[in-house]
């Protein structure tokens, strides 16, 4: 019974794997294919190879992990700012109409102006360092962990808030024992946006103002005309996205199954 | 002993307020609860019965009159009232266990003496065996049987079943009864019981209130004579079938 669970999860885990590295492995010959019949100069678009062998050649300098470094510390302190600031939002928005009423314009507009148009505004303010670029980063991931916490909160069925009240609990034991288990799942999917946002934010802000990061890669490349660099510079963003999403589905399965 | 008034509803009122104006939920209602004994409350649907129960629990404030717990009035959801839900009121993050832990610990009770607490409680309503099971992986009679030994938890003196086993079928309920029952007779709390069962009610209870349609009164309070306990033999006696009979009779009068 015991080697039966372990035979078929090994089988569940490489059925997973098994198409991923297929699909992985068409779409690099499919790119090849188009560079080799559309016979485009490496400036226009470079082959897999020539943007392998730039990365490899980045990583030899050594330079390719301080970059992707860069980037990841200001993701990563961005989303957590980002997911601190909208939960803590999210709980008396959801619960206070008239808080709600005040402030929600406010983060409205936050979110209908175009990141890449209030950065610069950050980076005069905070000066050119980590700190004005995780706050890019923070300003846009926060939104829709802040919206998928209020639906969250507010979705809580009112049998169970009886159940809290008939038991007497605190307001610290019903947001605790409650509140927090019962939005957990719908905070994930807006945590799952923020992740992905978080990267673009990050990148946003080193376009504008950094000297290192997958950003200023980019910039570097477009500026030289390195293409290979340019998109070796988009897979590393992707990678960072991925990474961030595989990390919190993860973290989902073991927090917020039903 | 029994005879001593426990629970008492003076000239209870209320009304919903709706977009669409107010709703007369209840009209007029009084009524005792005596320390051990098992009351049943029938009315047709939606006369009412669920907000009487919720404002007995202190979970809603009536529009007019007042109720007792003991010699002081009730102002709020008291710990001495254990209130068990109809259906879905089981978290689905938390095992059976878990569940049933729930009351005590919000009371502050210690981890471990919570944790044997809850484990003995599972056990009389006999589901060793399920205490790490999550509620979506038991039956609708079982999740009930959680909710139970949840709303006996915190040791109340008065328990308030709203329909408990109503969304179960027949045979299930039958069984959750018999087990309820047993219950009883070991810890004579004091129990009220809606439901819409006339012949759940005749079998359990020791007096039936039989509500009229919305806005809901109480209409008739039946005795039941039947000697305890009562078996599966019940339908053979005179006595239980009058008592069936009773309820219809009042029930058809109060026009449902």
């Amino acid at each position: 019974m015991h080697g039966k669970a372990t035979g078929w999860g090994t089988w569940h885990r490489t059925g997973i794997w098994l198409p991923r590295a297929g699909a992985a492995l068409l779409f690099v010959l499919l790119w090849s294919l188009v560079v080799r019949l559309g016979d485009y100069p490496p400036f226009i678009l470079p082959g897999p190879e020539r943007v392998a062998a730039r990365m490899w050649a980045l990583a030899a300098e050594g330079s390719l992990w301080r970059h992707w470094w860069a980037t990841a510390v200001e993701v990563g302190l961005g989303l957590g700012l980002g997911v601190a600031v909208g939960l803590i939002l999210a709980y008396p928005l959801a619960h206070w109409r008239l808080f709600e009423r005040m402030v929600a314009p406010y983060l409205v507009a936050s979110q209908a102006v175009p990141i890449v148009a209030i950065a610069p505004l950050l980076i005069i303010w905070f000066g050119p360092g980590l700190l004005a670029r995780v706050l890019v980063s923070a300003l846009i991931a926060f939104f829709p962990v802040l919206i998928a916490a209020i639906a969250g909160f507010r979705q809580v069925p009112p049998e169970w808030r009886e159940l809290f009240r008939s038991l007497q609990a605190t307001r610290w034991q019903t947001f605790w024992k409650l509140e927090w288990p019962a939005a957990l799942p719908t905070i994930f999917g807006g945590l799952k946006i923020g992740a992905t946002l978080s990267v673009i934010g990050a990148f946003v802000g080193e376009l504008i103002s950094a000297d290192r990061g997958i950003g200023f890669l980019i910039k570097q490349g477009q500026g030289l005309y390195d293409t290979p660099l340019v998109f070796g510079g988009i897979l590393l963003l992707a990678s960072q996205a991925l990474l961030l999403y595989g990390v919190i589905s993860a973290l989902e399965h073991r927090w917020a199954r039903r | 002993m029994t005879d001593r008034p426990i629970l008492m509803a003076r000239h209870i009122a209320h009304c919903y307020r709706t977009p669409r104006g107010e709703v007369r939920a209840l009209r007029e209602v009084s009524l005792t609860l005596r320390r051990g004994e098992f009351v049943c409350l029938v009315g047709p649907s939606g006369c009412g019965k669920t907000t009487l129960l919720r404002i007995l629990a202190g979970l809603l404030h009536p529009t007019r009159g007042e109720v007792w717990l003991g010699d002081q009035p009730l102002r709020g959801p008291d710990r001495r009232i254990g209130i068990m839900f109809q259906k879905d009121s089981l978290l689905p993050w938390r095992t059976a266990l878990e569940n049933v832990r729930l009351p005590l610990e919000l009371s502050g009770w210690p981890g471990p003496e919570a944790a044997r607490r809850a484990q003995a409680l599972l056990e009389q309503v006999g589901l060793q065996g399920f205490e790490h099971a999550y509620p979506r992986e038991l039956s609708g009679g079982m999740q009930q049987r959680v909710a139970l030994a949840r709303a006996l938890a915190a040791d109340p003196e008065i328990l308030l079943l709203d329909e408990p086993f109503a969304t179960l079928d027949a045979i299930t309920r039958e069984r959750l009864n018999e087990m309820l029952i047993g219950l009883w007779e070991r810890q004579r709390k004091t129990v009220l019981m809606v439901t819409h069962d006339v012949h759940e009610a005749a079998w359990l209870a020791d007096r039936v209130l039989v509500m009229s349609p919305r806005p809901g009164t109480i209409v008739a309070e039946i005795q039941v004579p039947s000697p305890r306990p009562r078996g599966a033999d019940r339908w053979s006696h005179p006595a239980f079938l009058q008592t069936v009979w009773a309820i219809r009779q009042a029930l058809g009068d109060g026009g449902g």
